[in-house]
C-alpha cells in the first residue's frame, strides 16, 4: 500500500516526461491525474490502517526498498517509513496535489506545454512523498533537493519571461543556502550518532543530551549544534526570515504551482523536518528558543508586508510566510502536534486561497494587480464564496479550520511560560490581527467596489469551468471541517474531557464526509468504535512525536485562561471590521492612513528592504570577488607561473642572442675564456690537493 | 583461474589500432572513403576495447583486497625495474572511464574535425593506450612513462586541432605539467636510491623515514597538484580547455584530471603516510581555497568552456579534501567524485560542443532561449547541470557528500567552508543554464539551430543513464572501491596509533590562511 501511495507519481512523471509526445497532452493529463488520485486514495487508506486502528496500537512500520550508499560504517537505504507523522503528511500532499493536478487541467488549457507542466507537478509530488516517508536523513535530503528542483522548473515554467527565470534561479540558490546547513547537520549527526537513520538517532538522543562536539573550533553542545544546523535548512525551505526572499518571487510560477508548492506542501517541509526531529529538539532548549524567536518574528514581519502589497498572489504569499512562522514558533515551544495540525489546515485553506486567486486571475485575463480589480463578486460567485471560506479559515473564525489550529498554537505559546513563549504569543496576536485585516482588504479590493479594470477585460470575466471549481470545493470542505474534526486527534488532551472532544464525538460523521467528498470512498467508520478519551494526541501520534512531560505545552494550553483563548478571535474580528471600515465604508481613507504612517508604510511596502540589502551585500560582492580572483589568475598567478617562466626564458634567449654578434674577435674571446675555465675546472677537480691547506701554505711560501 | 594478460591486451590494442589507422591509405580522389574507413576503424577499435574493459570488470573480484590481473615481466634487470601491471578497486574504474570515454570522443569528433583526421584518430588511440597504462602500472617507472606519455598526444590535440590561441594554451599546459613531472621523477629516483626498488606494492609496504618522506611528498605534490589541478597551479586548465577541441576537453576533464587524484592515492597517500598526515591540513586549506575561489571565478565567466573548466577545479577540490581526510568515507567519496566528475564534466563539455559546432562561439551571451528550438538538448543539458550541482539522485551528490562527510569528521571548519561550494556551484551552473537555455531568443542564428542529431543523442543517452544509475545505486562502485580504501585507512590507523610525528604546526597553518585571503 505504501508503494502505491508513493510511486505512481514517479511513473506518471516518467511516462509523461519521456513519452509526452507520443501520448499527447490529453494522455499526459489523464495519466498524471490518475496517478496522483491513486496515491491519494492509498494514503487515505493508510491513514485508516495505521492511525485509526481499532485498538490504538502503534502500527508504524518501515519498508526497505534497496541499499543506497554504503561506505564503511556509513550506510543509507532507500526505505519508506510509514508512521503517523509521515501518513498525515502523505495525506496532505497527495490530496492537495490531486486537487491541483485536476485544477491545472483547466487552468493551463491555453498553455502550449501542458504535458511538461503535468509531468513536473508529478515529479514534485513524488519528491515530496520521498521526503516525508524517508527513514533516514539522506533520503530526506534527496526529497528535499528534489522538491527544490521541481520548484525551480515550475517557477521558471514560463521560461520566456525574464522575471520567471530569475525567480526560479533565486529560489534554488537561496534554498541551497538552507541546504548548506542541512548538509552540515547531517554530517554532524553522523559524527555524533554514528548513523543517520531516524530510529537510531531518536533512540540515542537522550544519551547524547550532554554530549559536546567540536564545531568550527569551539566545543559546543552537540544536540544544539545539530538542531540549529537542521533549522537553517528548514529556514531555507520554509521561507523563514532571512532566507525568505525567494518565496514572494516564486509567485512568478503558474498559480497552481503556488498553491501546491509554495503554500501547501513544499514550504512546510521545514516544519515537517523539525517535527520529525522532535526527539532531538526536546534536548536542545536553546535551539528551540531560536526556532521560536525566528518563527514569531517571521509571522509578524510577513504580516506587516502583506498589509501593503497590491499583487493578489504576493499578499497570499506573504500570508503563507506568516503562517509558516506560526508553525515554527509552535515547534519551538514543543507544540509539535499543534504545528502539524496547523500545517494540515493551512494546506487546505491556503491552497484554496491560491486556487481561488488563480480563478480570479484566469477570469481577469491574467491580471494580478488588485488595484485593477473590484466589483467581481457577482460575475464569479463560486470563486467569491470559496475565497470567503479560505479567508475565514485563515483569519481563524469559528468553526473554520484555522480557528482551531491557530488558537491551539497561540495558547501553547502562552502556556510555555518563557520569555520567548510570551514574545511568540504577542507577536502571534499582532499577526492574527493583521491577517484578518489583509484578508478582507484582499476580498474587498478584488470583489467589491466599482470595477477598475478596462471594459474589455470586464466583458471577458467569466466563472471558471467546473474542472477548476471541483478541486476548490474539495479544498473548501477541508478548510471548513479539518479543524473541528481532527482537533482531538492532533492536539486533544488525553487526561481531561475537553470541550472539543465532545464536539468531535458529534461530528464524527462529518469526518467521513470530508474524505468522502474528495475520494468518493464509502464512509467506513473505523472510528465509531473509539471512545472519546482515546481520540487524543498521545494515541494519535504514538512515537512519531516526542515531547518531554515538562515541555508538554499543548496539554497545558487546554487550561489556559479565558482571555488567552479568546484573544485571537477577538483581534481577528477586529481586523475584519477595520478592513471593512477602511476599504468598504470609506474607500478613500486608506490613502490617508498611509500618509500618516508614511515611514512604516515605506518599510512594509518595500518588504523591510531585504532584497536590496542582500543584493548589495551578497550578490554584487560575490561577483566583484569573482572578477577580482579572475584577474588575479591572469595578473598574479600566471605572471609568476607559466607566463613568468616563459618571459624569463625568452629574455634569457634574447640575451643569448646578443652573443651572436658575428664578430670573430668576440667569439674568440668567449672561446678563450671558456677554454681557460674548463681547464681550470679539470685541474682543480683532478688534483684536490692542489687547493688543500698545505698547498696554500706552499703557495704562500713561494710568494715569500 | 588462468586469465589472459588482459591489461596488456588493453594497453596494446589501441596502439595496434592506431598502427592500422596509420596504414590506411588511398589514391587521390578517394579521400572521403579513406576518411570514412579511418573513422569506422577507430570507432570499432575503441568499442572493442570497451568490450574488453567490461570483460575485465566482469571478472574483477569485488571483495578481494590487493591487486588483481597482475602481470610482471623483467624489464631492466640491472635496475630492478619491471613491467608490472595490476589493478585494484580504485584503478579499475579509471580504466573503465578511459575506455568508455574514448569511443564517445571519437563519435563527438565524427563531423566536427575536418583536418588531418588520420593523425587525430591516432592521437586519441595512443592517448587511450597511455591512459590505461597509467592506471594499470604497478611499477613507478612504468607509471612515469605512461603518465608523461599522455602529455604528448594531448599536447598535439590541443596544439593542432585547437582554437585560435591554441599554441599558447598547449605550451602552457605542457610547461606546467612538465615542471611537476620533473620533480616527480626526482622523487621516484630518491625513492629508488632509498629502497632499491621501483615496484609500487613493495614501496607501499616499506615506507621510508619521516624526514625523507617530507621531501619526496613535496615533489610528488608538485606533480599531482598541477595535474589535479589544485589552486594556485590551475590556470593552465581553463586555457587548455578553451582551446582544445571538444573531444580533447572531454578527455582532459574526464580522465586526465583524474591522474592527479589517482597519483595521490597510489603514491603520496599509501607510500608516505606520515608526510601525508603532516601536510594534510595544508592540502585541505588549499582545497577549500580552490573550491571557493574558482567557484567565484566561474560565476563571472562569459565563456562556456571556461566556466565549466573552473567548475572542474572546484570539483577537484572536493577530491583532495576527501583524500586528505584519510577516512573511509572521504577516500571513497573522493574516488567516486572523480568517476562521477569524469562522466558529468565530459557530458557538459559535449553539451558545449553541440552548440559550438552549430554557431562556432563559446560566448554565453550569444545564446539564449535554446529551449524553444532545441528542447531535447535542453533536457540533457539540464540533467548534466543538475548532476554537476550535486543533486541527490545523480552521481554528483554521492561523491561530494561522502568527501564532505569524511572531511567533517576531521575538520569541521574546513568542511563548513567547503560546503559553501555547494551553494556557489548551484549559482554558477544555473546562471549558465539560464542564460543559454532560457530567456528571449536574441540571436537569430542561435534561434535557428537544429536540435540534437541521432548521433548526438546516442552519445548523451549512455552518459545520462550513467549519471542517474550511479546516483541511485552508487554501491556498485563503492563496494568495489571499499577493499582498496580500507587498506589505505588501515595504514593511517596504524600511523596515528604511533604518536611520533607532529602534525602540521599551527603557525604554518596560519600562514596558509593568510595566503588564502
Amino acid at each position: 500500500m505504501e508503494l502505491l501511495a508513493v510511486f505512481p507519481p514517479l511513473f506518471a512523471f516518467l511516462i509523461a516526461g519521456l513519452f509526452g509526445k507520443n501520448i499527447g497532452d490529453k494522455g499526459c493529463q489523464f495519466i498524471t491525474c490518475m496517478a496522483v488520485i491513486v496515491a491519494a486514495l492509498s494514503s487515505i487508506s493508510l491513514f485508516f490502517d495505521v492511525i485509526l486502528t481499532e485498538n490504538m496500537v502503534d502500527a508504524a512500520y518501515s519498508t526497505v526498498l534497496a541499499n543506497w550508499i554504503t561506505s564503511g560504517d556509513f550506510t543509507v537505504q532507500w526505505a519508506l517509513k510509514i508512521d503517523q507523522l509521515a501518513i498525515v503528511m502523505m495525506c496532505v500532499v497527495n490530496i492537495v496535489s490531486a486537487c491541483v493536478h485536476v485544477y491545472s487541467v483547466g487552468y493551463m488549457s491555453h498553455d502550449p506545454c501542458k504535458g511538461r507542466f503535468m509531468a513536473y507537478l508529478s515529479l514534485f509530488t513524488f519528491a515530496m512523498l520521498m521526503l516525508v516517508t524517508s527513514d533516514n536523513l539522506l533520503q530526506l535530503f534527496f526529497g528535499w533537493e528534489g522538491v527544490g528542483v521541481a520548484s525551480y522548473l515550475l517557477i521558471g515554467f514560463w521560461n520566456h519571461k525574464h522575471s520567471a527565470n530569475a525567480a526560479a534561479q533565486k529560489a534554488f540558490v537561496v534554498n541551497r543556502i538552507g541546504d548548506f546547513g542541512l548538509a552540515l547537520g547531517i554530517m554532524a549527526i553522523f559524527v555524533v550518532f554514528g548513523s543517520i537513520e531516524f530510529d537510531t538517532i531518536f533512540e540515542n538522543a537522550e544519551q547524547h543530551a550532554a554530549t559536546t562536539m567540536s564545531f568550527l573550533g569551539f566545543e559546543l553542545h552537540a544536540l544544539t549544534v545539530i538542531c540549529l544546523l537542521l533549522f537553517i535548512g528548514a529556514m531555507g525551505k520554509s521561507a523563514q526570515l532571512g532566507l525568505h526572499t525567494w518565496l514572494p518571487d516564486a509567485m512568478e510560477g503558474p498559480t497552481p504551482v503556488s498553491a501546491l508548492i509554495h503554500a501547501a506542501t513544499m514550504v512546510t517541509a521545514g516544519v515537517f523536518l523539525v517535527a520529525r526531529f522532535s526527539p532531538v529538539f526536546e534536548y536542545a532548549p536553546i535551539a528551540s528558543m531560536v526556532v521560536t524567536v525566528v518563527g514569531a518574528t517571521t509571522a509578524f514581519v510577513a504580516a506587516t508586508i502583506a498589509l501593503t502589497q497590491n499583487d493578489i498572489k504576493r499578499v497570499i504569499a506573504y500570508s503563507t510566510m506568516s503562517q509558516l512562522g506560526y508553525m515554527f514558533f509552535a515547534l519551538g515551544v514543543s507544540a509539535y502536534g499543534a504545528a502539524i495540525f496547523h500545517l494540515m489546515t493551512h494546506a487546505f485553506f491556503k491552497a484554496l486561497l491560491f486556487l481561488g486567486a488563480g480563478s480570479v486571475i484566469h477570469a481577469m485575463s491574467d491580471e494580478q494587480d488588485m488595484r485593477n480589480m473590484g466589483g467581481l463578486w457577482k460575475k464569479i460567485p463560486v470563486t467569491y464564496a470559496m475565497m470567503w471560506i479560505g479567508s475565514l479559515a485563515l483569519a481563524g473564525v469559528w468553526p473554520f479550520a484555522g480557528y482551531f489550529s491557530k488558537d491551539i498554537i497561540l495558547e501553547s505559546a502562552w502556556a510555555d511560560h518563557t520569555w520567548f513563549g510570551d514574545y511568540a504569543y504577542w507577536m502571534g496576536i499582532a499577526a492574527a490581527f493583521m491577517t484578518a485585516f489583509y484578508s478582507w482588504r484582499l476580498i474587498i479590493m478584488t470583489f467589491h467596489g466599482a470595477p477598475r479594470a478596462s471594459e474589455k477585460v470586464m466583458s471577458h470575466v467569466h466563472e471558471s469551468p467546473s474542472i477548476m471549481l471541483m478541486p476548490l470545493i474539495v479544498l473548501a470542505t477541508g478548510a471548513m471541517l479539518a479543524g473541528i474534526v481532527f482537533y482531538g486527534g492532533f492536539v486533544g488532551s488525553s487526561t481531561e474531557h475537553h470541550a472539543s472532544a465532545e464536539t468531535h464525538a458529534e461530528i464524527t460523521p462529518a469526518a467521513g464526509d470530508e474524505h468522502g467528498s474528495d475520494t468518493h470512498e464509502s464512509e467506513t467508520h473505523h472510528r465509531s468504535s473509539l471512545d472519546v478519551n482515546v481520540w487524543s494526541k498521545e494515541y494519535f501520534w504514538h512515537d512519531a512525536i516526542k515531547v518531554l512531560p515538562h515541555n508538554d505545552t499543548v496539554e497545558a494550553a487546554h487550561s489556559a485562561p479565558f482571555w488567552v483563548k479568546k484573544m485571537p478571535t477577538a483581534v481577528g474580528v477586529l481586523g475584519i471590521l477595520l478592513a471593512y471600515l477602511i476599504y468598504m465604508v470609506k474607500p478613500g481613507s486608506a490613502a490617508i492612513i498611509v500618509r500618516i504612517f508614511k515611514p512604516l508604510h515605506v518599510l512594509f511596502f518595500n518588504k523591510w528592504f531585504f532584497d536590496p540589502i542582500y543584493h548589495c551585500l551578497v550578490v554584487t560582492k560575490s561577483l566583484a570577488l569573482g572578477r577580482l580572483f579572475w584577474r588575479s589568475d591572469k595578473v598574479i598567478i600566471d605572471r609568476i607561473g607559466a607566463d613568468g617562466v616563459a618571459a624569463v626564458s625568452s629574455r634569457f634567449a634574447k640575451g643569448l642572442s646578443k652573443f651572436q654578434s658575428g664578430y670573430v674577435y668576440q667569439y674568440a674571446l668567449v672561446m678563450i675564456i671558456a677554454f681557460i675555465t674548463i681547464i681550470t675546472w679539470f685541474v682543480l677537480k683532478a688534483d684536490p690537493s692542489f687547493y688543500s691547506v698545505s698547498n696554500i701554505q706552499n703557495v704562500e711560501g713561494l710568494i715569500r | 583461474m588462468n586469465m589472459p594478460p588482459i591489461l596488456s591486451i588493453m594497453i596494446f590494442l589501441p596502439l595496434i589500432c592506431a598502427a592500422m589507422v596509420a596504414l590506411i591509405r588511398g589514391e587521390k580522389g578517394e579521400e572521403a572513403i579513406v576518411e570514412k574507413n579511418i573513422k569506422h576503424l577507430s570507432l570499432f577499435g575503441s568499442l572493442f576495447i570497451l568490450a574488453f574493459g567490461l570483460f575485465m570488470y566482469q571478472n574483477f573480484d569485488p571483495k578481494a583486497s590487493g591487486f588483481q590481473f597482475e602481470e610482471q615481466y623483467t624489464w631492466f634487470q640491472s635496475a630492478g625495474i619491471s613491467y608490472h601491471l595490476g589493478i585494484d578497486g580504485i584503478s579499475v574504474f579509471f580504466i573503465l572511464l578511459s575506455v568508455f570515454l574514448t569511443p564517445i570522443c571519437i563519435l563527438a569528433s565524427w563531423n566536427s574535425v575536418k583536418t588531418r583526421i588520420k593523425e587525430y584518430m591516432i592521437a586519441f588511440l595512443v592517448l587511450e593506450s597511455f591512459m590505461i597504462g597509467t592506471f594499470a602500472a604497478l611499477d613507478s617507472i612504468l607509471f612515469y612513462v605512461f603518465f608523461e606519455g599522455v602529455l604528448i598526444p594531448m599536447f598535439l590535440i590541443i596544439g593542432i586541432w585547437g582554437g585560435k590561441n591554441r599554441v599558447y594554451a598547449s605550451y602552457k599546459f605542457f610547461l606546467y605539467t612538465l615542471l611537476g613531472s620533473v620533480l616527480m621523477l626526482l622523487a621516484l629516483l630518491m625513492l629508488y636510491v632509498q629502497t632499491g626498488t621501483t615496484d609500487i606494492p613493495t614501496l607501499i609496504a616499506n615506507p621510508v623515514g619521516f624526514e625523507m618522506q617530507k621531501w619526496i611528498w613535496l615533489a610528488f605534490f608538485a606533480s599531482f597538484a598541477v595535474k589535479m589541478p589544485m589552486w594556485p597551479v590551475h590556470t593552465w586548465l581553463p586555457d587548455a580547455h578553451v582551446e582544445a577541441p571538444t573531444a580533447g576537453s572531454v578527455i582532459l576533464a574526464g580522465v586526465l584530471l583524474k591522474m592527479g587524484g589517482y597519483g595521490f592515492l597510489r603514491f603520496s597517500v599509501p607510500m608516505l603516510p606520515e608526510a601525508s598526515l603532516y601536510y594534510a591540513e595544508f592540502v585541505m586549506w588549499f582545497s577549500v581555497i580552490a573550491i571557493i575561489y574558482t567557484s567565484l571565478v566561474a560565476l563571472v565567466q562569459e565563456d562556456m568552456k571556461k566556466l565549466i573548466a573552473y567548475s572542474s577545479v572546484a570539483h577537484m577540490g572536493f577530491v583532495t579534501l576527501g583524500i586528505f581526510s584519510f577516512t573511509q568515507q572521504g577516500l571513497e567519496g573522493a574516488v567516486f567524485q572523480m568517476i562521477s566528475h569524469g562522466v558529468i564534466s565530459a557530458a557538459l563539455f559535449l553539451c558545449v560542443g553541440v552548440v559550438y559546432d552549430r554557431l562556432h562561439t563559446r560566448e554565453i551571451g550569444s545564446y539564449g532561449g535554446l529551449v524553444k528550438n532545441m528542447p531535447i538538448y535542453a533536457t540533457f543539458f539540464m540533467i548534466f547541470t543538475l548532476g554537476s550541482v550535486g543533486l541527490p539522485g545523480t552521481s554528483g551528490f554521492v561523491g561530494e557528500f561522502l568527501s564532505l562527510l569524511g572531511t567533517f569528521q576531521v575538520n569541521t571548519v574546513v568542511a563548513a567552508f567547503a560546503t559553501t561550494g555547494v551553494v556557489l556551484g548551484a549559482a554558477y551552473m544555473l546562471v549558465l543554464y539560464r542564460r543559454v537555455i532560457f530567456g528571449p531568443q536574441d540571436n537569430k542564428d542561435a534561434a535557428e539551430m537544429k536540435d540534437l542529431t541521432p548521433m548526438e543523442k546516442s552519445i548523451f543517452i549512455p552518459l545520462a543513464i550513467l549519471v542517474f544509475y550511479l546516483g541511485v545505486f552508487p554501491n556498485v562502485v563503492l563496494s568495489r572501491i571499499s577493499p582498496a580504501v580500507t587498506e589505505i585507512v588501515s595504514i593511517y590507523e596504524a600511523v596515528e596509533a604511533t604518536p611520533e610525528q607532529a602534525s602540521f604546526g599551527p603557525e604554518n597553518t596560519n600562514t596558509e590562511e593568510e595566503e588564502g585571503e
